[in-house]
Formats: structure tokens, sequence, C-alpha cells
């Protein structure tokens, strides 16, 4: 582990000082990249406090017995319907999908209906779909998400019923 | 974006009306998670500088209109798995390769694989869940999203 904080670190260095560099003497692959990172970490940081000053009152607030309720083994199938309609209110994408979807099952959600979580939230997120009609024409969105949402459900029971046999912990996250 | 920053808003304030104590917890709850998913964010946000800056738009829009249907969706999904862009930016990237004749079943390709397959998002998705199980669900993902190209080629008559 320490070995490997010591390559991180050497590598966010280089980084860091190519940008640098990059800057003072004008090079411009180097000047793309870093304005590349600054716009990206800007769109993130709209929408990262919100998600995680959300994440936090959750934790507070909501009880272990209403997420096992809704999103636990009891809840059945119950419980990929609700992931689905969280899902299409989640902002951002997967980076925001995956915290979420942590804080979830430490509450007592089960893996399938997490996996189900952040598959959906990636393809049919609401803003997103009406965004998306509006270019490419509503029988293009309905034949996405009528294809992939069954297949998103699917691999996550697979996935899901595999790792609880396997013994599978979410312990490296944090 | 200004619905999450109302709602958000509505969330704290009512949270500090019903229970100060716990809503000073909440924050911070909110303030060690985020700072300790925070170099993971970083290793995501330096990867996307980099394969952005090598696959600008231009090249995308060039792999995808370019070739015939398969090596086209095969592209795509490659193009789409590496790389990571918002949807205000890709649906109108494809809205107009749409009108430059590339087929549905490649942008169909190229978007789900954006939506689902994050290789750039894997510090993020393996901090939080495993290497295994990153790579694991990633590539049921790109399964998933060939499935729905091909079946959006059928529905729109470009393959057979």
């Amino acid at each position: 582990m320490r070995r490997n904080d010591g390559i991180k670190i050497a590598g966010i260095s280089c980084y860091t000082l190519f940008l640098v560099v990059s800057f003072v003497y004008g090079f411009n692959p180097g000047k793309e990249i870093g304005h590349n990172f600054f716009s990206f970490s800007r769109d993130m940081l709209k929408v990262l406090p919100c998600a995680f000053i959300l994440i936090g009152l959750f934790e507070v607030w909501v009880k272990r017995e209403t997420v096992e309720k809704h999103f636990g083994q009891e809840a059945g199938i119950r419980g990929y319907i609700w992931a689905v309609l969280l899902a299409g209110t989640t902002v951002g994408g997967l980076y925001v999908a995956f915290p979420l979807a942590y804080s979830l099952h430490g509450k007592g959600a089960r893996l399938n209906v997490i996996f189900t979580y952040i598959g959906a939230s990636a393809i049919c997120r609401i803003p997103m779909a009406i965004f998306e009609v509006s270019f490419m024409g509503i029988k293009f969105t309905a034949i996405r998400l009528l294809v992939s949402l069954p297949l998103v459900i699917i691999t996550s029971i697979l996935l899901g019923d595999y790792l609880v046999k396997r013994n599978y912990r979410v312990t490296e996250g944090r | 974006m200004y619905y999450l920053f109302i709602a958000t808003g509505l969330a704290v304030l009512i949270s500090l009306g019903a229970d100060s104590e716990k809503t000073l917890k909440a924050f911070k709850i909110a303030l060690k998670r985020f700072v300790t998913i925070l170099p993971a964010f970083f290793g995501m946000l330096i990867l996307v500088s980099i394969v952005l800056f090598l696959i600008p738009d231009r090249v995308i829009s060039q792999y995808l209109g370019s070739s015939n249907m398969f090596t086209g969706v095969l592209f795509a999904s490659f193009l789409g798995s590496i790389t990571l862009m918002p949807g205000f930016i890709a649906f109108p990237l494809c809205g107009i390769l749409l009108k430059k004749g590339v087929l549905y079943m490649v942008l169909s390709a190229f978007t789900t694989t954006l939506m689902m397959v994050g290789v750039l998002t894997y510090p993020i998705e393996k901090a939080y869940f495993g290497t295994k199980v990153t790579i694991m669900r990633n590539i049921m993902s790109l399964f998933i999203a060939l499935i729905v190209a091909v079946m959006t080629g059928i529905f729109f008559g470009e393959i057979f």
C-alpha cells in the first residue's frame, strides 16, 4: 500500500510539474491538457458538494430499517423499481452514483439493487433522456431504454448473487 | 443543474430546523467522505484531461463517420468506453453526426458505452467496490451496449 501511495504521489507531482512548465513556456499540448483538467474540475465541483451534503443528510436522517425495507432482501422486486426511480433523479453520472450506492449499501441495500441503481443512473437519468430525445428522436431513446434496462437488471442480479456466494464485502471503499 | 442547488439548500434548511446537531454531523460526514475520495477524483481528472487531449471531438467524428457498419460500431464502443463527456456535449455532437449520415446503431454504441462503461472513472469505482467488481461490471456493461447497438440497428432497418 505504501509503495502504491508513493507511485501516486510521484505521478501527481510529475503531472503538476508538466502543467506548470507548459504554462510557463507556452507548450500548447500541455496548456490544452491543463484547460481540460480545469474545465472538468469546475463541472464536477458544481455537483459534488451538493451530492456529498445530501449523502451526509441521508446518513444521519434515514433509518437503516427504511432502507432495508425498500432496497433490502425483503423488498423483492420493489427494490429494483425503487433503484431505477432513484437513478432517474440522480444528477451528474457514474461518479455521483458510486458514493451514493456505497451509502445505500452501508444502510442495508442489497448488492443486486445497488448494481441496478448504478447501471440505471448511467442510462436513464430523466433530464439527460429528455435532452437525448430532442437530438436523437424518441424512437432512438425508447429502444435504448427498453433494451438496456432489463439487461442492466438481469446482469445486476447475476453479479450480486455471484458476489454474495463468494462472500464479497464492500470493504475497500471508505 | 439549479434544481440540485435548490433541493440541497431546502434539505439543509429543513434539517437545520429539525435538529441542528444532526445537521452538523451530516456536514462532518459529507466532508470526511469527500476528502477520502478526493485522491480518486484527482486521478480521474488527470486521466480525463489527457485522454480528451489525445482524442478530441474532431477525431471521434472522423472515426464514427468514415467506416462501415461493423468497424463503426467497434470504433464507437471503444471511443465511448475510454472517453468521458457530459450529455450536453455528447448528444448535440451525435445529432450533428446523425445529419451527416452516421448510422443510428453506431451512435447508439457510442452513447451507451459513454454512459455505462467507465474506463476513466475506474479510480473512483475501484476505491468503492474493488478492482474485481469494477472490471466485471464494466465488461458486462460493454456487452449490454453492444446488444443495444444491434437492436437499434435492427429497429432502424440498418441491419437486414
